[in-house]
C-alpha cells in the first residue's frame, strides 16, 4: 500500500505575536516546526505501511526551508518526500494549495490513501485535506479518530461529527484526515536521520509542471483575501459561585437555563 | 510532654490570625494528619493558615511560651513525615504565603513567600526570559518545602540542587525572633553559613517566610534523547561514560519499561516508544539549535556504541510534553498501581548507580517482593518503590524492614546516604542513625537544641 502524508512546516511556538500595523503573523525569529496534527496522519500512515508492508510518500508545500518537514517525516519513518516550493506557489489560500498539492499528488505517481491533519495550527481551517480529495475526484472522511480496517480494495474508518461518531467504508484511492490525539506519534530516529540520503527528497518548481494552470496557483489562485487577523478577545475572570450545594445547584441551573444549554 | 491545647490557645491562635483560618477539631480534613505517602499519621489539634512573618513570630513566641509542638506545611507532597504532627499541637500551612514579591533582574533573583508552587516560579521565571533551574518530578511542591529537603530533581546533573539557587532566607526561629540569612550577594565569607544549615533541615530549625532565589538566563534550546536500551544492565552502565565523556547534559534520568506502562496506565496516554526494556532520558540545553543537536549526535553515538537501540529526538513542546508528562507522573503511576508502598530515596557515587539499580532486582527476587524504580542516574540519586500488592500486613512490614536493611546497608558500603533529595523526616530517622557516626549525630543534636531548646518546632525529626 502506498499512503501520501500531506505535512506543513508552521511555527514553532503557538505565540507568536501579531504586527498591530500590518495584522499579519511576525514570523521573524521564531523557529518553525512541523504542524502538531501531521504527527498523528503521519503515525497513521506509519501503522498502516507496516501492516501492509507499504510506503509512506510525504508531500509538502512551502518555501524552500520546508523541506525541514520533509526530513523531520523521514527521520520518524517515511519513505520519500516531494517539496513543492515556488514563488508562483506563495500566497496560496485553502483553494490555491489544495491545487499545488493535487499536482504533487499526481507527481508522486500511485496511491492507494492519502492522510492528512486535520488542520494546521496557524491557518487552522481544516479545509485543505477535503478540498484536495475533491480536486482529485476521490472520497474522504474528515475528523478521523481510527482506522478500524484496512484491505486491497476499501478502508473503514472511524470519524468524529460533533457529538456524533460515524463509521464509515470507502474504496481506495481515498483521503482522510485525522484528528488530534487518536495516537502518540512516534519519535524522529537518530539512526533514520544518519541514514537519510539527500536524494529521498525531491524539489518541484512551477517548471516541473508544464501543463499547469497558473491561474489556479499561488496569491492569483486565492479566491479569499485575509483582511485582517487579530488576537481573539481575552475574557477577564470567571464567575465564582459561592453558597450552599441547593442554593449553588439553582444559580448553576439558572446559568444553563440562560445560555440555552437546558 | 506538650501542653494538650485548649480552647484559650485557640482563641489566642485566631486572636494572633484571625477566626476564619484557625480550624480545630473535627474542622481540619483528615488529609492533614498525613503527607503524600501517608505512612505517618497524626491529626494536629489546630491547623493555622498563616499569611505573614509577624503571624508566624506570634504564634512561634506563643508556642514556644505554652510549650506547644509546631509543624510547618506546604502542599503535603513529602514522602518522610517532615510536615506530620506526630505530637499534635499546631500546623501552619504556608500555602497562602504565595506571592511572588520581586523580580530583580539586576542580581538576577526572584524573592518570593513559601507557599508559592515550584511550578508557578518555574513559569514565572521563563515568562521573564529567565530559568529557575531545579526541577523536582512534585512540580505543586511549595519552594518552602522544597528548600526545606534541599530538593533536586532532574536538572541537578548540570545545574545543581535548590541549595545552589537559595541567596537569602527570612525565618522566623522558634522563640519568635526574625532574622534574615543571606542576602542578594554571590559571595559570602561571612562566618558560619547558617542560611545552609536551615535549607534541608526539614523545618526543624526555624520557619522559612521569605526567600530570595538565583535566576539564570534562559536557555533558547532544550531538547531531550529518549534512548532505548535492550537491557538495564547496558542502559545504566552507559552512564557514567556520559559523564566521563564531559557532555554537559542538563538531565540523565533511567526508566524501566514496567514503570513506563503503568504511567500509560495511569494517564491514559500513550508513550512515544514502548518496546525496549530499559531507557535513558537525556537533555542537553542551549542557545542555539545547531550546537544543541551536535552535542545530541554525540551523546547519541556514544549511546550507540553501549549498545542503545537507537536514539529519539525530543524537540518539540508536544513531544516534550508527551514524554516529560510520563516521566512526572512515575511517583504517581507506581502508586496507583498497589495498595500500598514505601521509598527509598538513597543516593550513591555516580559510578555506582547501574550497580545498585541491578541490586534492587536481586533484592526484589530475594523477597519476593515487587520494586520498581526509576531515577536520576546522572546524580546518583535512585527512587526505589518497595510495593505491598496483595501481602499482607505481617508479610509486608518483615518484607518492607527486610528490604530496607538490605538497600541502605548496600548504598553505605557504595560510599551512598540515605536520601538525595526526599530527606529523612520521621520515617527514615533510623537509617539516618545508623548511617551518620556518633560524632556527627552529636553536632546535629547540639544544633537542635542551640535552635530550639524546648524542642517545640517540628520535634523528633530528623534525628
Amino acid at each position: 500500500m502506498t499512503i501520501i502524508t500531506c505535512v506543513k512546516q508552521v511555527p514553532g511556538t503557538n505565540k507568536v505575536a501579531i504586527d498591530p500595523v500590518t495584522g499579519t503573523l511576525k514570523r521573524d525569529g521564531v523557529a518553525s516546526k512541523l504542524n502538531p496534527y501531521d504527527l498523528f496522519a503521519l503515525e497513521t500512515a506509519f501503522v498502516l505501511a507496516e501492516q501492509t508492508n507499504g510506503k509512506v510518500k510525504a508531500l509538502s508545500m512551502g518555501p524552500p526551508q520546508a523541506k525541514g518537514v520533509l526530513e523531520e517525516s523521514l527521520w520518524m519513518g517515511a519513505d520519500e518526500g516531494l517539496l513543492l516550493s515556488d514563488r508562483a506557489f506563495g500566497g496560496a489560500d485553502v483553494a490555491a494549495t489544495s491545487y499545488c498539492l493535487s499536482l504533487g499528488v499526481e507527481k508522486l505517481g500511485e496511491y492507494d490513501i492519502i492522510i492528512c491533519g486535520k488542520q494546521t495550527t496557524d491557518g487552522d481551517t481544516a479545509q485543505v485535506g477535503p478540498e484536495l480529495a475533491e480536486r482529485l475526484g476521490i472520497e474522504h472522511a474528515a475528523n478521523v479518530l481510527s482506522v478500524d480496517k484496512v484491505d486491497e480494495n476499501s478502508i473503514t474508518v472511524t470519524l468524529d461529527l460533533d457529538g456524533v461518531q460515524q463509521t464509515q467504508k470507502m474504496s481506495l484511492p481515498c483521503l482522510i484526515t485525522m484528528e488530534k490525539d487518536t495516537n502518540t506519534p512516534r519519535l524522529p530516529s537518530y539512526l533514520r536521520r544518519k541514514a537519510v540520503c539527500p536524494e529521498q527528497i525531491k524539489i518541484c518548481s512551477l517548471k516541473d509542471f508544464p501543463n499547469a494552470d497558473v491561474s489556479m496557483l499561488g496569491i492569483n489562485g486565492s479566491p479569499t483575501r485575509v483582511e485582517r487577523i487579530f488576537s481573539p478577545e481575552v475574557r477577564e475572570g470567571q464567575p465564582l459561585l459561592t453558597g450552599g450545594a441547593k442554593e449553588l445547584s439553582q444559580k448553576l441551573y439558572d446559568i444553563l437555563c440562560q445560555e440555552k444549554f437546558v | 510532654m506538650y501542653k494538650v491545647m485548649d480552647n484559650n490557645d485557640f482563641d489566642a491562635l485566631r486572636l494572633i490570625t484571625s477566626p476564619e483560618r484557625v480550624l480545630v477539631g473535627e474542622e481540619i480534613n483528615p488529609d492533614y494528619a498525613h503527607d503524600e505517602l501517608g505512612g505517618i499519621s497524626r491529626m494536629p489539634e489546630a491547623l493555622v493558615r498563616v499569611l505573614s512573618t509577624q503571624e508566624i513570630s506570634k504564634i512561634m513566641a506563643y508556642a514556644n511560651e505554652n510549650n506547644i509542638p509546631v509543624a510547618v506545611r506546604g502542599s503535603g507532597t513529602g514522602l518522610v513525615g517532615s510536615c506530620v504532627s506526630i505530637h499534635g499541637g499546631i500546623v501552619l500551612e504556608t500555602t497562602g504565603m504565595n506571592k511572588i514579591l520581586e523580580l530583580d533582574e539586576e542580581n538576577l533573583t526572584v524573592t518570593l513567600q513559601p507557599g508559592v508552587l515550584l511550578m508557578e516560579l518555574a513559569a514565572f521565571a521563563e515568562e521573564n526570559g529567565f530559568l529557575y533551574p531545579p526541577d523536582p518530578g512534585e512540580k505543586s511542591a511549595t519552594i518552602g518545602g522544597n528548600i526545606s529537603t534541599n530538593a533536586g530533581g532532574m536538572r541537578a546533573v548540570k545545574y545543581g540542587t535548590t541549595r545552589d539557587y537559595v541567596r537569602s532566607l527570612t525565618v522566623v526561629l522558634p522563640d519568635g525572633t526574625v532574622t534574615q540569612l543571606g542576602g542578594k550577594v554571590v559571595k559570602n565569607s561571612s562566618g558560619y553559613d547558617l542560611k545552609d544549615l536551615i535549607i534541608g533541615s526539614e523545618g526543624t530549625l526555624a520557619v522559612i517566610t521569605e526567600a530570595t532565589m538565583k535566576l539564570l538566563p534562559l536557555p533558547q534550546v532544550t531538547i531531550s534523547l529518549l534512548v532505548p536500551f535492550n537491557d538495564i544492565e547496558a542502559a545504566i552502565n552507559t552512564v557514567p561514560k556520559l559523564i566521563k565523556s564531559r557532555y554537559s547534559l542538563t538531565a540523565i534520568e533511567f526508566m524501566e519499561r514496567g514503570t513506563i506502562l503503568f504511567s500509560e496506565d495511569y494517564l491514559g496516554k500513550r508513550f512515544p516508544d514502548r518496546k525496549a526494556p530499559a531507557y535513558l532520558l537525556l537533555t542537553a540545553d542551549g542557545n542555539d539549535r545547531e550546537t544543541v543537536d551536535k552535542e545530541l549526535y554525540g551523546v547519541a553515538e556514544l549511546c550507540i556504541e553501549n549498545g542503545a537501540v537507537d536514539a529519539f529526538f525530543v524537540d518539540t513542546e508536544e513531544r516534550k510534553s508527551t514524554v516529560w508528562s510520563a516521566r512526572g507522573a512515575f511517583l504517581e503511576a507506581i502508586k496507583a498501581s498497589t495498595t500500598e508502598m514505601d521509598e527509598c530515596d538513597v543516593v550513591v557515587p555516580r559510578n555506582r548507580v547501574a550497580e545498585f539499580v541491578l541490586y534492587t532486582h536481586t533484592v526484589s527476587e530475594q523477597l519476593d517482593i515487587r520494586i520498581p524504580s526509576f531515577g536520576h542516574a546522572g546524580d546518583g540519586n535512585l527512587h526505589i518503590y518497595i510495593c505491598r500488592d496483595d501481602l499482607d500486613e505481617k508479610q509486608w512490614h518483615e518484607k518492607l524492614s527486610k528490604a530496607f536493611e538490605l538497600l541502605y546497608e548496600k548504598a553505605r558500603a557504595m560510599g551512598g546516604l540515605v536520601s538525595g533529595e526526599h530527606g529523612i523526616g520521621y520515617a527514615k530517622r533510623g537509617y539516618l542513625a545508623q548511617s551518620l557516626d556518633n560524632a556527627q549525630l552529636e553536632i546535629m543534636r547540639a544544633i537542635k537544641k542551640v535552635f530550639d531548646p524546648k524542642n517545640i518546632l517540628n520535634p523528633d525529626k530528623i534525628i
